[in-house]
């Protein structure tokens, strides 16, 4: 199980890395996206994923999934929550004041 | 009760940053209630450090779980004096920034952002736990997003895009290595890491992730290849925020690498030290030719962050106690300078009008004090002897002849020569040269830019002429960075 898990983070962070080198904004940021769903997902799985019960405690169950990881990864989630609004807002921004959406275009140049 | 201490500078300004977010159209309240909890927490930290000089690394098992189960702060010298450097420079640029901010940018909760960066920061350096560090790295750069676009000018906008992206896509590596490494030791507390690591002798896998871990923090700290994202978003926030950042973001990079490779990875010091070494050689070497490349003021002080951070590798590179006391005191020195030089630069171009150098001269007949300040602060980064950063870089120096590391000391000597050209020429194009009698003269704003700055210098200085008073306190650092049993022992209170 491992391994599917890993292969699959392996394809979501080549996907997230082709969609970050594109040019348009958009994409980039969908690459982020996708980029931290696949360090997600590979945290639960470097946690081990042995069959268990969920991290509740109830009468009669010894076996239990490993909360620690489930806990870094929540917190992993809003952290990239919240930063992909923060950059969907920026480049929204940045899109309409520089009036281009095209990464090339967006070096600057020395006349400012 | 005392192991509370650990706590407060961390605790303050998250307190303060709230409190200021409900009072941010009062700007002068705002402003005077900034100042007031900036005194009040430096004070503190400097308690905090008297108190850890004394006693030892104070410890704080945060909500009374034992050491590797619950979240642990470590006050251990070299963090608490780290954090009383960050408070000092958030203490200067708090009185620089009502004169230098336009009053809707500062009304528009610029303290709040900038309390929750210094707590971002002095968490980052109190922590003892990995992934808490990664937490309180998003702090410290979410308030850093805010803060470099705060404003929304064009070029804001487009700069700051590459800043998050990069700095983005270095904590999702984070998170990914921290991943790896929960897999590999079943554990994220520093101390009980380093316990493991030392088990089974760090393997060829831990020494992977140990490269991984130097990538993340390297790309925070502006090393050599992962610096290119660095020197033009430095340029484009107002001045008081790229201080801030010049000060504190690419240090709290360093200081990472410094706390995992002395603490956590030192079993494979030939493959991972060596690496370093050659990493600042090229930090060194290519900083020093962006900061000649340039006749923009504020780029020419940015490139000059790499240098810097690349003398530091190199100390921690070396690997013996002259060398590390050096990177430490170079740290210290490194980031009061930069954030004065910061200071300088934003009020000399604020006042020149321009911050090309082309289109200045003859500042000096207008504004003497800021350009002997300027004259001091090249002195004291170039590293001429009675300063500060002449320590730091003899101490590194030493180590690496004592090590027979002859290169990187030639490639840092000539860096520094280097350096104190490209400072320099910001003096003697800018400062000397015939009167402009375009500039109209404005000592009022130049009165209230020069305070903080000197207030910055002061400290730059005292720490050099007063080498003989702080050279124990690092001489202690470097002593406890080289015997991690001494930082475990702390957490786990054998």
């Amino acid at each position: 199980m491992e391994i599917i898990m890993s292969v699959v983070a392996g394809i979501l962070f080549a996907a997230g890395i082709y969609n970050i080198l594109q040019k348009q904004l958009l994409r980039i940021v969908i690459g982020t996206v996708i980029l931290s769903n696949g360090a997600h997902l590979f945290i639960i799985t470097m946690g081990k994923l042995k069959r268990g019960a969920p991290p509740v405690l109830e009468y009669g169950i010894t076996e239990y999934a490993d909360p620690l990881p489930q806990a870094l990864v929540l917190t992993s989630i809003v952290i990239s929550f919240g930063l992909t609004s923060l950059l969907l807002v920026l480049s929204y921004r940045a899109a309409q004041e520089n009036e281009t959406d095209n990464m090339e275009k967006l070096r600057g140049n020395h006349d400012e | 009760m005392m192991s509370n201490l650990a706590v407060l500078p961390i605790i303050i300004p998250l307190i303060a940053g709230i409190l200021l977010a409900f009072i941010h159209k009062k700007t002068i309240l705002a402003r005077n209630t900034a100042k007031l909890l900036s005194i009040l927490n430096t004070g503190v930290a400097a308690y905090i450090f008297y108190y850890v000089y004394q006693n030892g690394t104070v410890t704080l098992e945060t909500g009374g779980w034992e050491a590797p189960y619950g979240i642990v702060l470590v006050a251990d010298l070299l963090a608490i004096t780290l954090v009383l450097t960050t408070n000092i420079i958030g203490l200067a640029c708090v009185f620089y920034a009502q004169h230098s901010l336009a009053e809707k940018k500062e009304s528009f909760y610029f303290y709040s952002f900038f309390f929750l960066l210094i707590t971002g920061v002095s968490g980052a350096f109190l922590t003892g736990d990995l992934f808490n560090l990664f937490v309180f790295f998003e702090v410290l750069l979410m308030a850093s997003y805010a803060l470099i676009t705060l404003g929304g000018e064009k070029v804001q906008l487009r700069e700051s895009i590459k800043y998050v992206l990069v700095n983005l896509f270095s904590s999702i590596v984070f998170v990914t290595t921290i991943a790896f490494l929960y897999s590999v030791l079943g554990t994220v507390n520093m101390a009980q890491m380093a316990e493991r690591v030392q088990e089974v002798e760090q393997r060829g896998i831990l020494t992977t992730i140990g490269i991984l871990l130097f990538f993340v923090f390297g790309t925070k700290a502006a090393l050599f290849p992962l610096y290119y994202w660095l020197p033009k978003p430095y340029t484009v926030p107002n001045p008081v925020i790229s201080a801030l950042f010049a000060a504190l973001l690419t240090k709290v990079g360093v200081y990472s690498i410094i706390r995992m490779f002395t603490l956590v990875f030192v079993h494979q010091t030939s493959l991972t030290h060596d690496l370093f070494i050659w990493i600042a050689g090229f930090t060194l070497v290519f900083g020093v030719i962006g900061a000649l490349s340039t006749d923009n003021i504020k780029l020419i002080i940015a490139y000059n962050i790499m240098p810097a951070v690349g003398f530091m590798i190199m100390g921690i590179g070396i690997y013996n106690q002259t060398a590390i006391s050096g990177s430490v005191y170079y740290l210290v020195h490194d980031m009061i300078i930069k954030a004065a030089l910061f200071l300088l630069v934003g009020a000399i171009s604020y006042l020149a009008g321009t911050s090309d150098l082309r289109k200045m001269r003859g500042l000096i007949n207008q504004y003497p004090l800021l350009g002997w300040l300027l004259f001091i602060s090249a002195f004291v980064l170039a590293g001429v002897p009675p300063f500060s950063g002449f320590i730091g870089k003899l101490l590194i120096l030493q180590g690496s002849f004592a090590e027979g590391e002859i290169i990187i000391a030639i490639i840092g000597l000539l860096s520094s020569l280097l350096i104190l050209y490209s400072l320099m020429k910001i003096f003697v194009r800018g400062f000397w040269g015939e009167k402009d009698e375009t500039i109209i003269v404005n000592k009022k704003a130049a009165n209230a830019f020069t305070w903080p700055i000197a207030f910055l210098i002061f400290f730059s200085v005292l720490l050099g002429v007063g080498a003989e008073l702080f050279y124990p306190v690092v001489e202690d650092i470097s002593n406890d960075l080289l015997n991690p049993e001494i930082y475990i022992d702390s957490v786990f209170k054998e």
